[in-house]
């Protein structure tokens, strides 16, 4: 039974207008004005449960919004926000394409200097979107010094046709066209340093961060919001399904790409490493994998797979070297450090030994 | 090839202006009140490649826009270029030939068949502007030649494309070609006033 | 003011005088002039646009389309294989019916390799949903340039400017270019309701399920046609307000009586206009009919344009193989209803830029009255040239 005050009341709080209005509608409200907080991505999309992608793109809109526009390439995350008539972006939003989202943020920039207005505007895209079939159009975005924040949500393979190969896919993980066998271990390639790539351009701000790193996510986009020119974002944003984990762990698998030195965070300004998220205890890669059912053929017998996974903490151990992320000494920078807080809440254990709380 | 419609081909080779000239010639047209069009060859063809224009001068409007098999005038701009029987084709029968070439006019006539002038245009032009670029003393040459219309269009028409010293120039280069060549001298009888 | 203007410089002119908020573009021949002159206004500060200059004409589009998406008037050229690498997003823009203009400055498609005129490019794009509009002169390039981006307003459906490369861009001929002000007092400033805008958020370029896909299909087909009206009261218009036509949908000239009629677009009506006053005499008469409108096709102007006649010389600036002229099989289709249809000739003249010399007119008239006359030819082939297995 439903109570209808209470439902009034709850409609009256959330910004729904009541069915059957008793007394003369007030002006017109806006969708954006009617939520009780701005969330540029509502809720009752259409993500699978778990999905990184979904989390990461709320963050990062809910940081930056409500005065932008997002060009979205094709992906997960423009089918899953906005199947007809149905949207839950709350602030303007446009597929094009799945190769051309930096072009068409390009021009959507383009006309707000020619029309005098600062807003600002975003581009999304994947991987696929991002270090392979949008490269070019990215590229060429940059190389133009446009004011637009492009975010890659990372999630290592076209995961919107089912889970083929990209170039972000990391060695020897499966997917449905670099699966394993008798004579394959899974990807032979490396998994593309897009990150060197873009900050090769040279462009103000280039970053990487993490789901499971959700302050740190935010206070990258809100720098990169505040930059008059080109900034890049990407964000390792785990799929269940295509990286074959549980759906509730999809927080943990993140945290642990970052602890292991897989997935470094870290922030570059026209070229420039000038941060890192330190990393006070190393994981070994193989906790990072072992939940992943991508990596599964790395834990047989098969005495290739105890090369892959070496050559895989390899990969690790030139991450933590070439980015220097072990958390070594005072380091002011240190305080959202990769193990700084546990999911329980557990003291850090920092340098001094002393407790330390994220910012 | 249609009423009194002038047909013009020049030849020359890349890098000489002959797309200008071309311009040139229909822009001064244009300033004497006629109708006009000019095109070139459309090539490929890199710097010192033979490239050929097409100016159509006429009273009325032009709708033709293919390229000129039977001109009425050739303008060769590289005397090197008359070795090729393709730049000489279609000359028609009253038609005549002028040719920037240190060689005389009745020499080149001759082994054409054709009437024909020559000015020695690259002199002309490196003594006025510095540069062998025979194209606007050559189009100066050929307007008093057949004197369709006053050498005054050419400068007006100069002066819309170039400015300051390279106008000054110019100005002068084709007062100097108009000189070296005789008035009316292949006027037409039908020539409109 | 009238001058002489090279076709590409008169369109960088028009494009300028209807004030563009953003043009992306990126160089082909033979546009490459067009983006010159365009680049030369914007730093003499005679065009004050959003000049963006991309590394692709892929991303030209997708610049353009992005600006359209705002509500700002957007503008590019391309041509040839540009026109290709933008399909996909001309396709996208027509989709999400946003309002542009694009001049394509028409050429070859390779392989093999061509820069000069046919119309391959803009036909292999005439399934996109843009409007497609032919000018035989440039400055009928011009005046359909400036009409263009009122019906691309009024419509919401992109329009597509075609002019023939080399032919008209690279020629130099008198143009009358309207002036600024007048212009202005034209073309009404741009009002896109579905723009993106922060204070009313919208979604555009959603996903559509089969429930609603042959609705937005459909009406994207009824909005094409309804744009016939609005192409022909566009230039009914501008020649009110400028004192100059520039075809409506088709213009019909020559005799009326003529039992011969030949349909051609861009710069071919005018050799053909040449060829009918030159060789009337021995050629006989002949009516003349100028498509300006190709897409949306004008099925029911054409019907009335062709009437009383026997015989119709279709003339073709592309083909697709297997079938033969695209154009001719349309005019062919879109005739099959009319009552007493006449005869079609379908040739294809001047593809990758064979010159079309006049001469070929009473050529054309007599393979008409020629019963063995295949229904399709590249008319100007020379087969000799060819190995006899290829012939």
């Amino acid at each position: 039974m439903v109570d209808d005050a209470r439902l009034a009341d709850l409609r009256r709080k959330f910004g729904r207008a009541p069915a059957a209005p008793s007394e003369p509608a007030p002006a017109k409200r806006t969708p954006r004005e009617a939520q009780p907080r701005f969330r540029g991505l509502e809720s009752g999309h259409r993500a699978c449960q778990g999905c990184g992608e979904a989390l990461a793109a709320r963050l990062v809109v809910e940081c930056a919004g409500p005065d932008v526009m997002i060009a979205n390439a094709t992906g997960c995350l423009e089918v899953f926000t906005t199947a007809w008539p149905e949207s839950a972006w709350r602030v303007p939003w446009a597929h094009s394409l799945f190769e051309n989202a930096a072009a068409v943020a390009s021009g959507m920039e383009a006309a707000m200097k020619a029309k005098g207005r600062n807003t600002k505007v975003l581009a999304f895209g994947g991987d696929g979107g991002t270090y392979d079939i949008g490269f070019q159009a990215l590229s060429g975005m940059l190389e133009r010094y446009h004011n637009v924040l492009y975010v890659c949500y990372d999630n290592e393979a076209y995961m919107n046709t089912g889970i083929q190969r990209s170039s972000s896919t990391p060695h020897a993980a499966t997917t449905t066209t670099s699966p394993a066998g008798k004579e394959r271990m899974g990807k032979r390639h490396l998994k593309k340093d897009l990150l060197s790539i873009i900050a090769a351009h040279h462009i103000p701000y280039t970053a990487s961060a993490s789901v499971a790193f959700p302050q740190d996510l935010q206070r990258k986009v809100r720098h990169a919001m505040g930059i008059d020119g080109p900034a890049f974002l990407v964000v390792h944003s785990p799929c269940p399904l295509g990286w074959r984990h549980d759906s509730r762990l999809t927080i943990d698998v993140a945290r642990k790409a970052v602890e292991c030195g897989l997935f470094p965070l870290v922030e570059l300004e026209r070229g420039a490493l000038t941060n890192v998220m330190p990393i006070r205890e190393v994981r070994p890669v193989a906790d990072y994998l072992k939940p992943q059912g991508r990596f599964a053929h790395l834990f047989s017998d098969d005495v290739r797979a105890q090369e892959e996974r070496d050559h895989l903490q390899a990969l690790a151990d030139y991450n933590i070297q070439v980015y220097g992320l072990t958390g070594e000494g005072q380091d002011p920078a240190d305080t959202g450090g990769a193990a700084a807080v546990g999911r329980s809440g557990r003291a850090p254990r920092g340098n001094d030994g002393a407790a330390r709380r994220v910012s | 090839m249609i009423g009194d419609m002038i047909e013009t081909r020049i030849h020359g080779r890349g890098g000489q202006g002959n797309v200008a000239a071309a311009y040139l010639l229909a822009a001064a047209a244009f300033e004497a009140g006629r109708y006009c069009q000019a095109f070139p060859a459309f090539g490929a063809e890199r710097r010192g490649a033979p490239v050929a224009a097409f100016v159509r001068i006429d009273a009325t409007p032009i709708h033709l826009r293919s390229q000129i098999r039977t001109p009425d005038y050739l303008v060769v701009q590289d005397d090197t270029l008359l070795l090729d029987p393709k730049i000489t084709a279609g000359l028609k029968a009253d038609g005549a030939m002028l040719v920037n070439s240190t060689r005389s006019g009745e020499e080149i006539g001759a082994h054409f068949d054709c009437r024909a002038f020559s000015v020695d245009a690259t002199a002309l032009a490196v003594a006025e502007i510095g540069r062998p670029i025979p194209n606007t003393a050559l189009l100066a040459a050929l307007l008093t030649l057949t004197g369709e219309f006053p050498l005054d269009a050419l400068a007006a028409a100069l002066k819309k494309r170039f400015h300051g010293a390279v106008l000054e120039k110019n100005m002068a280069l084709i007062e100097h070609a108009a000189d070296a060549a005789p008035k009316g001298l292949w006027a037409r009888e039908t020539v409109d006033a | 003011m009238r001058e002489a203007l090279e076709g590409s410089q008169a369109i960088a002119r028009a494009v300028a005088l209807c004030d563009p908020d953003v043009i992306a573009a990126y160089p082909i021949t033979p546009q490459t002039h067009i983006v010159e002159n365009i680049s030369k206004l914007v730093a003499e500060g005679d065009l004050h646009t959003e000049f963006v200059s991309v590394e692709s004409e892929f991303s030209a589009a997708s610049v353009a389309l992005g600006a359209a998406a705002t509500g700002a008037r957007a503008y590019t050229a391309t041509a040839s294989q540009g026109v290709l690498l933008m399909a996909e997003v001309l396709f996208n823009i027509a989709g999400m019916r946003l309002p542009m203009v694009m001049t394509v400055a028409n050429r070859a498609v390779s392989a093999p390799l061509s820069i000069w005129n046919d119309h391959a490019d803009s036909m292999a794009v005439r399934d996109a949903g843009w409007i497609q509009l032919h000018a035989t002169s440039n400055q009928e390039a011009v005046d359909t340039t400036i009409q263009a981006f009122r019906i691309t307003q009024d419509t919401e459906l992109p329009v597509m400017v075609c002019m023939d490369g080399f032919i008209l861009t690279h020629t130099l001929e008198p143009i009358d270019l309207p002036s600024h002000e007048d212009v202005r007092a034209w073309l009404p400033p741009l009002e896109f309701d579905r723009k993106l805008d922060p204070a009313d958020p919208k979604s555009m370029g959603m996903l559509v399920t089969p429930d609603f896909f042959p609705e937005v299909r459909h009406s994207h087909h009824s909005a094409m046609q309804k744009a016939l009206a609005t192409i022909e009261q566009a230039d009914a218009d501008f020649e009110s307000a400028f004192g100059r036509a520039s075809g409506g949908l088709l213009t019909v000239e020559g005799d009326p009586e003529a039992k011969i009629g030949l349909v051609a677009m861009g710069s071919t009506v005018g050799t053909m206009r040449a060829g009918m006053a030159h060789f009337q005499a021995e050629a006989g008469p002949a009516r003349l009919i100028n498509l300006r409108a190709y897409r949306p096709f004008p099925s029911q102007a054409l019907r009335d344009a062709v009437r009383g006649l026997d015989h119709l010389i279709v003339i073709d600036r592309a083909i697709s193989p297997g079938l033969g002229g695209i154009l001719g099989s349309e005019v062919a289709a879109v005739l099959s209803s009319a009552p007493d249809a006449p005869r079609i000739l379908n040739v294809a003249l001047g593809l990758g830029g064979r010159d079309i010399p006049e001469t070929l007119y009473p050529d054309l008239l007599a393979a008409v009255r020629d019963p063995d006359a295949p229904a399709f030819s590249v008319f100007d082939a020379d087969l000799k040239k060819l190995a006899p297995e290829d012939r």
